[in-house]
Parts: structure tokens; sequence; C-alpha cells
């Protein structure tokens, strides 16, 4: 289901522009408005359709093998921390599902400089960043027995 | 230069330069940090690192973890898990590697804040199966992107890498990038001690199932441009395993994936008549591989040869056996969300043709090819392994350092090590991280090539001036008899991959004349590669996704034609080899591309074993 955009509802902001993976939400010159250029370059990944503000961006099954009459539109709310999604068939049935997106307030996350510097033996260790800690193991990183490799077909 | 004489050249200084901002690179820029405090750390992407790469619409499950917490599995385990799956041809030491340090990432994932589903009963992680857990990963990508912005000095987002830069004074070391913004036109030259490149795996190699409007619906994201290997190919690193192609048994047009159906939901595949196949075809298989036919679980290859000899013989449709399970909510709202979480086409073609597998056994395909590193599936760059325990013939200097000085690989880029998904592609990706900080503390700096600098930007911008020149020529239209357009080029190399390499339309067939005649029109290909012509910046970068993805198909072709036995049954076959020959192919497979006389080195690498 590549992309399209309904020409009433788009204003032009170019959010789809800059989030497209694919580099094919571009905007249209004469009508300022955006458009999908390349859909056989789409994945239907929705990262356009959930980022638009006006939910101006619909998906429309590929005329390859999707008949028309279905639809599957979302609403991703950060500050609710939801995704929701509307399926509706061909045949006009509906399903409905609801998803939580993340843990904790958006943009929380801490820098690795914020945690205290390793210390120059750490550099040389096989350990990375938080490492044994963050493993909740006891008696630190595992370690291969270099004895243990055995050439050829076992 | 027409309308692009106003191009600037922008000059960018690094201390790590990472290529590629998916999950391997979003790991690299944070381990760079964490190690490098005084660094600069910068990644360069051509998306928007927030939803770029193989996990831009999200994924539900983490299919990478061990759970050493509760000694549900153990590094070992893990090793000899993916080594089975592989028919035993696994960098261990690389796998060992993942094993150990992956529960670190997904721990600190869920500190971030990414919803791990929980069992009820014990608290722990909820299992999809013995290595996978389940997510809501809606936000995966805009998660882990959170924690690379944070670590990075600075991140560039629209900016296609096209080169790796030698060091002026050191030819055998990488010295930083170049490439152009896909929005400005500028051309871009970043500098750097080391650079790490996480730029993905490679669909569109060959021919993909769905034509015309379909064609992005593949399954490897239609953005996955063989960057990865077409940038280290270029400069002469080493790679390996690059015919270990993997083919996908998932449901049919939208390439929704089968994991959770099967571990989770316990679903099951029967013919088309209601009957077990698998059974049928052990006594086949086992004439062509021998006793990896007995192995648990059995090889992802084996169990797509048993489909595809299934449908060989008229057996098919193949289905999955839903209905029974989705009588339970539960379990039919997890099969729904599985796919709105991260495969959202597949949900919209069963709407289109009012599929409820409540109500209907949905059918399974395979799909084409991909060439990729961190599924089941190993092709990429030869690395160097783990200083503490890595077989010397692995070890050459710092861990995930390919055959050039100073550039690491991670994620589908690093070459022996399957099964490492997003969880292992973001650790290895910190592995090669500290490991690069380690690198650079060791050496000087490094110094650019200014003419090669030069001679790169007519190079990289010669698309558009073919499409300038050359469309004077014509009334209008997409017919030129001078250029050809990057979609033009794209389509004739799956055809050829297709025909020629054991895609699809040749049931995934070759043999050595096959690949042969492949490899007469790819040389054909590649001198029409000098005449592609791009009308604007985004065809221009197709033009270079295409030059990547070709030379990475070329590659395949040369360790398809190196390696004299069917290996992997079920992935390809070479007919003129069609067993498994332990013998002499218990090994990797290696190349090495000379960019200067266009001619490949092939050899064989040993394979280390970790036995009890
Ligand atoms: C449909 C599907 C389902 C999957 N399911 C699961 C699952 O359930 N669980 C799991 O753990 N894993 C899953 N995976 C696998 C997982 O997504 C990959 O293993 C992982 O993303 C690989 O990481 P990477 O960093 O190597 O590549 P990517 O994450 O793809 O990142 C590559 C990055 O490089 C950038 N890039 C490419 N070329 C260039 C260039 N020339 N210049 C600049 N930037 C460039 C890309 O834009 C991208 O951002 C799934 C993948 C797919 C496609
Ligand atoms: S669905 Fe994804 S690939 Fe398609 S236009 Fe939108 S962002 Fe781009
Ligand atoms: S994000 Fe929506 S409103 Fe903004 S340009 Fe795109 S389609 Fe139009």
């Amino acid at each position: 289901m590549p992309t399209f955009v309904y020409m009433t509802r788009c204003d032009g902001c170019g959010h789809c522009v800059d989030i497209c993976p694919s580099d094919i939400m571009h905007i249209d010159k004469t009508y300022r408005r955006a458009y999908n250029i390349e859909p056989n370059m789409c994945w239907e990944c929705y990262s356009c359709v959930k980022a638009c503000p006006q939910n101006a961006i619909d998906c429309r099954g590929y005329a390859d093998f999707a008949p028309l009459g279905h639809s599957v539109r979302v609403l991703r709310e950060e500050e609710k921390g939801t995704v929701s999604w509307k399926i509706k068939f061909r045949d006009g049935r509906e399903k409905n599902f609801e998803s939580p997106i993340r843990t904790t307030p958006w943009g929380t996350i801490k820098s690795p400089q914020d945690y205290s510097a390793p210390s120059d033996a750490d550099y040389k260790s096989q350990e990375l960043a938080h490492e044994p800690d963050a493993l909740n193991i006891e008696g630190g990183l595992p370690v291969a027995d270099p004895n243990k490799f055995k050439q050829g077909a076992v | 230069m027409g309308l692009f004489g106003g191009r600037k050249t922008i000059r960018v200084d690094s201390d790590v330069l990472v290529v590629g901002g998916g999950m391997a690179g979003c790991g690299a820029a944070y381990e760079s940090r964490f190690w490098g405090r005084d660094k600069k750390v910068v990644v360069v992407e051509k998306a928007n690192i927030e939803r770029s790469g193989a996990v831009a619409q999200g994924l539900y499950a983490i299919n990478c973890y061990m759970g050493m917490q509760w000694n549900e599995n153990q590094p070992e385990d893990f090793v000899k898990y993916a080594s089975n799956d592989l028919m035993g041809l696994v960098r261990e030491d690389l796998a060992y590697d993942i094993g150990r340090h992956v529960d670190s990432t997904v721990h600190k994932f869920e500190e971030w804040g990414l919803p791990i589903m929980k069992d009820p009963d014990t608290g722990r992680y909820l299992r999809e199966g013995k290595w996978q857990i389940m997510i809501h990963g809606e936000s995966y990508k805009p998660i882990v992107a959170e924690a690379a912005r944070k670590a990075a000095t600075e991140v560039y987002n629209r900016i296609m890498v096209t080169h790796l830069l030698m060091d002026k004074r050191d030819p055998k070391r990488v010295a930083g990038a170049a490439g152009f913004n896909v929005r400005t036109g500028d051309y871009y030259v970043f500098k750097a001690k080391a650079v790490i490149v996480a730029a993905g795996g490679a669909s569109h190699i060959f021919k993909p199932r769905s034509v015309g409007e379909g064609m992005g619906r593949t399954w490897y994201a239609p953005w996955s441009s063989a960057s990865a290997y077409g940038l280290p190919i270029q400069i002469g690193a080493k790679m390996t395993q690059m015919e270990n192609r993997i083919v996908l048994t998932r449901f049919k047009d939208g390439y929704g994936p089968v994991g959770a159906y099967f571990l989770h939901l316990k679903t099951y595949t029967q013919n088309a008549y209601g009957e077990e196949y698998e059974s049928k075809w052990y006594e086949n298989t086992k004439e062509l591989v021998g006793d990896y036919i007995d192995r648990h679980p059995v090889p992802t290859c084996l169990r797509n040869h048993a489909f595809l000899k299934e449908v060989a013989n008229g057996g098919g449709p193949i289905r999955m056996v839903t209905k029974e399970a989705f009588q339970d909510p539960h379990k039919e709202q997890v099969g729904w969300e599985n796919f709105l979480g991260m495969t959202i086409g597949q949900a919209v073609v069963w709407a289109s043709q009012n599929i409820d597998p409540k109500e209907t056994n949905p059918e399974l395909t395979t799909s084409e090819p991909y060439v990729m590193g961190s599924h089941a599936t190993c092709s990429g760059a030869w690395a160097s392994g783990p200083e503490d325990y890595a077989p010397s013939e692995y070890k050459w200097g710092y861990n995930r350092m390919m055959t050039v000085n100073g550039l690491f690989g991670a994620g589908d880029a690093s070459g022996g090590t399957p099964h490492k998904f997003s969880s292992g592609s973001f650790t290895e990706g910190r592995i090669a991280g500290k490991a690069a900080i380690n690198y650079m503390d060791d050496m000087d700096d490094t110094q650019l090539d200014e003419a090669e600098i030069q001679r790169l930007e007519e190079e990289i911008f010669q698309p558009m001036e073919n499409y300038d020149v050359g469309r004077n020529e014509i009334v209008a239209g997409t017919v030129s008899p001078s250029y050809i357009l990057p979609i033009h080029a794209l389509q004739r190399l799956e055809k050829l991959m297709d025909e020629y390499c054991g895609g699809i339309s040749a049931n995934y067939m070759t043999n050595e004349p096959t690949l042969n005649r492949g490899l007469e029109l790819m040389d054909m290909l590649k001198e029409d590669s000098d005449h592609i012509g791009a009308e604007d910046l985004h065809r221009l970068q197709r033009a270079w996704e295409f030059k990547h993805r070709r030379l990475a198909s070329e590659s395949v072709m040369q360790h398809t034609l190196f390696r004299k036995e069917t290996r992997w049954p079920g992935y390809y076959y070479r007919g003129d080899h069609m067993n498994l020959n332990d013998d002499d192919w218990h090994c990797f497979t290696l190349s090495q591309y000379d960019a200067e006389s266009g001619k490949w080195a092939m050899e064989k690498a040993p394979v280390y074993h970790i036995v009890d």
C-alpha cells in the first residue's frame, strides 16, 4: 500500500519529507503539498503517516496484489504513550488495536558521558559500558576458553 | 554544471565516523562516546536516524536475548544454535562475543523506555521462543535514536555516503568518507581516525516477487542498499560468506514474519490437502546434506527446502494453520499486533483480500533472496575477533576491525555472525565502538588526499551530468540512447541475479556455466554504470544505491562460483554440485576485490568450533 496525500488536508509542512526513510515523500512545486514520488520504493512503513500532523496521508494497497476497499489507519500519541490502529476489511469488517510505545518520558535517556568515566584498566578489558553490572549476573563477563576452539567439521 | 554550479564542499572533521545510523550505528555512537569522552563522534545517515534502517516501522520482538540472569541460555548455547542453523559455518568467536554482551544491551533498552512484555507468572521477559522476547516495539527506533543523538557530537541526516577515503600516507588505512547531501546537493567530505560501517543489508539484489507498484514490498527494507558491502569492497576489504544469501518463508505478498506464529501462537504449516509435508522430504534432504537434517532445531534453509520440494511436487499452496489458535482472543490480538508492530503491509494485504486468520488459513511463500548478515544468514566483512580468546587466524588487530586498518563493521556489515538481529546488531556496534576508540588512541592522525577528493567529486555527480547532456538528444520520456535511469539499471541487475545466480524464476538454481554467463553480463552492466542519468538529487541517491548493490552482487556471484557445493539447500542450489561436501568446503569463503584491475581474489579460511 503505497502512500498518497489528500489534497484538502495537507498544508505542506514537510514532516513527511523529513522522516521518510526511502526519500520518496516530496513537496509538489505547483501545489506546495506533499506526494509520493516513487510508490514502487515505498515499504508501507507508515513513518510518514504517523508523522503527519494533519492526518493527510493514507495508504492504498499495492495495485499488483491488493484489491481496493480496505484501510489501515494509525494514530500515534506520544503524550499518551500509545499507538492505535483501525483495520477495515474490503467487506467492511473492522478490527481495532492499541499498544504502548514507551514507558519513560521522551527525552529522558541519559547520555553515556553522564555516567562516571571508566578507569584506564577498563579500556583494555573486554567489558562494554555499564558491564558487568548491566548483565545482572554473578562472576563477571563470560569468557570463552581459547583451548576449546577446534578446527574443522563437528 | 547548470543547476548545481552552486554546489558547496563541506568538510567535517571527526575522530570516529559512523556510517549508517541504524541499530548497529546507534550502538556504535553510544559506545564510542562512553569510552571516548573527549572524542568527536559523528554519525552520517542517508535518511533520518529517527526512523531509518530495517527497524523504521518498529519490531514486535527482540530476537537475540540470552537471559543469563535467569540461566535461560549461555553464550555457548547461542553459538551452537547459530552454527547449527548455518550448517556449521559460523565465526564462533564473534557469535560468542555477541552472546556474552547482548543482555546488557537489552537491559539498557528497557531502562530507556522500550516496553518489554513480562511473563505474569515469573516476572521475567515474556519469551516468544528460546531466543526471542516480545516487545511493544513501535518506537524501538526512535528510542534507540534518542540515545544515539545524545551520545554523538553531531548527526548528519540525509547524506548518502558513496565512498570511503584512504589515508594519504598509509594506503592500507581508512581516513574518512565522502558523499552528498540529498537535499542541498552539497559535497560532503568527512575525515576520521576510525570509520565504523553500519549501513545495513541488501534488498533488491534479486528480482522480487512483487511487480510494478508493489516492487517496494520486499521483506528487507527497500532502502537496505548494500552500502555496507559496496563501501568496504571498493577499498579492498575482504568479504566472507557472500554466497550465503537468505530466502525467507513468509506470509504471501505482505512478507509478514512467521516467528511469533510458529513459536508463540503454536500455529503450523500444511500443504493444500491438509497434510504435514516436511517429513515426506526427509530422505531426499538427507541425501543432500547427510546428518545435518537430524539437527535440532532443523536448519532454516532445510525447512525451506522441504517447502520448495512440496510446491514443485504440486502440493501448494502451503498454508499456515491459524484457525485453531486464533479462536483465543489473546492469540488473535498478538497475531495482528505482531504485524502492526513491524510489517504493517501484511495487515493491509489481509484486509484487502478479506483474510481473517480466524476463518482462513493464510498462504505462505518463499521470498526472493536477500544478502545481509544479522538474520539466519551471515554475509559481510571478514573481521578480527575478540582480543581475549579469538584463534590467531581470526585476530589481526582490534575487535571487529576489517582487513583495512581503522575500518570497523557491525550489524549486517559484519560477516560470519548470524542471528544477531536488532539487539545483537546494536551490541556489535558497541563492540566496534569501543575497539575504534582503543585503535585511535594507539594511532596518529590521518591525512586525506586532496587529488582523490577532487576526482571523487566529479565521479559522484557524474550521473547528473550524464542526464543534463543526454536529455537534450531526445524529445521527452525515459528512453535515451546515451544513458539509462537508475531504475533501469536496478531492474537489469535484479533480472540478471535472478536468472543467473539462483533467484525465484530459476527456482534458486544455478551452476558454473550459468554463473559465468551471468558474470559476462555483469561486466557490461558495470560498464553501463558509468552511463546512468540522474534527473535530480533523489535519483542521484538511487544511482549510488544501485552502484553499491551492483558491486555487492558481483561479489555474491564470485562467491557462489567459488563454493563448489550446495551448503544451504533451500537458499540456493549449485546444480553441478548438489551435495554438501564437508571434506572440501567446511570452511569460510573470502574474497578481495581490486578496484584497479577489477579482479577478485578468492580464498578459503578455516572454521573453528567451540566443542565441549
Ligand atoms: C521485516 C523485518 C522483521 C524483523 N524482525 C526482527 C525481530 O522481530 N527481532 C529482531 O531483533 N530483529 C528483527 N529484524 C532484524 C533487524 O531489523 C536487523 O537485524 C537490524 O536492523 C540490522 O541492523 P543494522 O544496523 O545492520 O542495519 P539497519 O538497522 O538497517 O541500519 C542501516 C542504516 O544505514 C543507513 N545507510 C545505508 N546506506 C547508507 C549510505 N550509503 N550512507 C549513509 N547511510 C546509509 C540506513 O539508512 C540505515 O539507517 C527484522 C528485520 C526486518 C526487515
Ligand atoms: S510509508 Fe514509509 S516508505 Fe512509504 S512514503 Fe511513508 S515513510 Fe516513505
Ligand atoms: S506531513 Fe502531512 S501535512 Fe505535512 S507535508 Fe506531509 S502530508 Fe502534508
